[in-house]
């Protein structure tokens, strides 16, 4: 369940997420450490602060549901859930291998915690509207929560998703892109550029706040927000770093699909403060 | 009512029924007066969710709801499921959820929208996947039934309607289980294994071939997954030869699904009719099926060639 944490503890969460993140890509020698960096401080801020889950009970039917449609980003999904309990350190071991809790991309049927099979774009959105309307449906307060790459929002998908939930009003429905400014090729501004992202979610029917997703402040100031948007699905913007927190992976477009070796390992987790 | 009338229609009439379940929902693409879901809207608004004309998103909102307990059945023409193929495959197929998608307008019978509009693969695509039941009921009553029954599975399914109206080839005795074929017509000669609007052409087309002496056994397989290999077994064994009937390409549909057991099992001399890989056009239900070589008298023909080839073996 969510906890109450200082701005502090959260940051030292999100630093020992992004150690995981480093070690499990490290491991399995693959895996996408970019996206799963620079998405971790809200999810981090997410299930310390606001989630209605439970570790033990993760199939609880009233609890919100969380959906990583970036389902690639899948090493930042498991960091946390080993966090808040879902999964342990042994099973952040499994990522990519065998028979692995931590199958590549986030998968419901593997893992305790993951509420949607992610890893092909632009569905999750269409799923979390299927989530929203069955608490509806039920009469529930719990909401549906996804997050989106700002690469992942060039499939059309996502947008008749985007109509779908401002015309049938769910305002249990909260929703965050986070804008990392970087897809698999390339710079999105060179793959496919996105103009005012957050015009697009507003013209679109929903509400829009556009935050720095990085600044925990910032970000539980969004999410308390998410809670006062009446009947309008919401969504936060948060403009991101690809890689954040490791010097040699932040803006780098070689980090989006590409695993630490040894040494880069080592020197990541010196910059994040988890060795000396 | 008559003697005729249409599976889409024993699709609507089903989800109506099945309303006292308050776990059922209803998804539309801006086509339920087509597919008839707009029986189940008319009377239960409230459960019914308007997904405009977005099939992706409908498929993934029907696997979330599924994934909340609810049961969700989305239908449209059964050419636009196909736009959402991917969303069927990752978002319901692969995480095993009871999403029921109904594809009306099925097959060339669909006939003067066209090509465009004429599904002829989408029963070889669903077969694909892993989890999915697979239908195409060849009556009102069978496919009311069948709809009904979709509340019993544990996973997705596919069901393909049709447009146009067909002759009611079962009563409310009759029994009709997802799975298991039914034999309609008794006969040692030949087998013809049909679905969907085939059926009633392979019911005159044995009646053709009776008045040549040739007794055909007629079965309507109306699952085509899972395939009711204990009925295929039987036909082999009592007939030595089979035909198969559908309105839709004889790549990978009912007659891809029975030449890939027969081969592996009891190989026999085996005759498909179908659609021989290739589009549809604009013309009435009769002409498109005379036109692809569906109907009566080229099943009856192909029954012959089946024969024929088993006495040559």
């Amino acid at each position: 369940m969510a906890e109450d944490c200082s701005i502090s503890e959260l940051e030292a969460k999100a630093s020992r997420c992004r150690g995981e993140i480093l070690r499990m890509t490290h491991r399995a020698s693959a895996g996408h450490p970019g996206g799963s960096l620079s998405e971790t401080d809200i999810l981090v801020a997410l299930y310390a602060t606001k989630m209605r889950v439970d570790p033990a009970n993760p199939k609880w039917p009233d609890r919100d549901r969380f959906i990583l449609s970036k389902g690639h980003a899948s090493p930042g999904m498991y960091a946390i859930l080993e966090e808040q309990g879902f999964i342990s350190k042994e099973d952040l071991k499994s990522y990519r291998v065998m028979g692995g809790t931590c199958q590549g991309h986030v998968d419901m049927k593997w893992t305790p915690g993951v509420d949607f099979s992610a890893g092909s774009l632009g569905m999750g959105l269409s799923y979390g509207i299927g989530c929203a309307l069955a608490a509806r449906f039920d009469g529930s307060e719990r909401n549906a929560y996804v997050m989106l790459g700002d690469g992942e929002i060039q499939e059309g998908s996502v947008w008749e998703a985007a109509m779908a939930a401002a015309h049938h009003e769910l305002g249990n429905l909260k929703v965050f892109v986070d804008c990392n400014r970087i897809q698999n090729d390339d710079f999105v501004e060179n793959q496919m550029r996105m103009f005012d992202i957050a015009a697009k979610w507003e013209s679109f029917g929903w509400a829009v706040r556009e935050i720095d997703g990085h600044n925990m402040q910032e970000i539980l100031d969004a999410l308390d927000w998410f809670d006062g948007v009446g009947n309008k699905p919401a969504v936060i913007v948060a403009n991101t770093v690809k890689g954040k927190g490791v010097s040699f992976m932040e803006n780098n477009p070689a980090f989006h699909g590409a695993a630490p070796n040894d040494e880069q390992l080592g020197q990541g987790l010196a910059e994040l403060g988890l060795i000396q | 009512m008559s003697d005729m009338a249409a599976t889409r229609d024993g699709y609507g009439q089903a989800l109506l029924e099945m309303a006292g379940d308050e776990k059922v929902v209803v998804l539309e693409a801006d086509l339920g007066k087509s597919t008839k879901s707009v029986i189940f809207r008319k009377a239960h608004p409230e459960r019914t969710i308007s997904c405009g004309i977005g099939e992706q998103n409908m498929m993934l909102i029907g696997a979330g709801l599924a994934s909340s307990g609810y049961k969700p059945f989305a239908s449209t023409f059964a050419i636009f499921t196909e736009r959402g193929f991917e969303q069927v495959r990752n978002g319901i197929a692969r995480p095993n959820l009871a999403v029921h998608i109904c594809g009306s307008h099925g097959g060339t019978h669909t006939g003067t929208d066209g090509g465009s509009a004429q599904s002829i693969e989408d029963l070889a695509i669903y077969r694909t996947l892993p989890n999915m039941t697979v239908m195409h009921p060849s009556d009102y009553l069978s496919a009311m039934s069948l709809t009904k029954q979709c509340l019993g599975l544990s996973g997705p399914s596919y069901m393909r309607t049709a447009r146009n109206k067909t002759i009611k080839l079962y009563s409310d005795e009759s029994e009709i289980t997802i799975g298991k074929a039914n034999i309609l017509r008794h006969g040692d000669a030949v087998a013809i294994i049909a679905c969907g609007v085939l059926v009633g052409e392979s019911l005159e087309a044995a009646e053709a071939l009776a008045a040549e002496g040739i007794e055909a056994m007629v079965l309507d397989m109306h699952t085509l997954k899972p395939l009711d290999n204990e009925a295929i077994n039987r036909a082999v064994d009592t007939c030595g030869c089979l035909v198969t009937a559908e309105d839709h390409s004889v790549i990978g549909g009912l007659g891809g699904a029975v030449a890939e057991y027969v081969c592996a099992n009891q190989p026999v001399p085996l005759e498909m009719v179908g659609v021989k890989d290739r589009f549809g056009e604009s013309a009435q239900s009769d002409e498109m099926l005379e036109m692809m070589g569906l109907t009566s008298k080229h099943i009856a023909a192909a029954a012959r060639r089946a024969i024929q080839r088993k006495e040559n073996n």
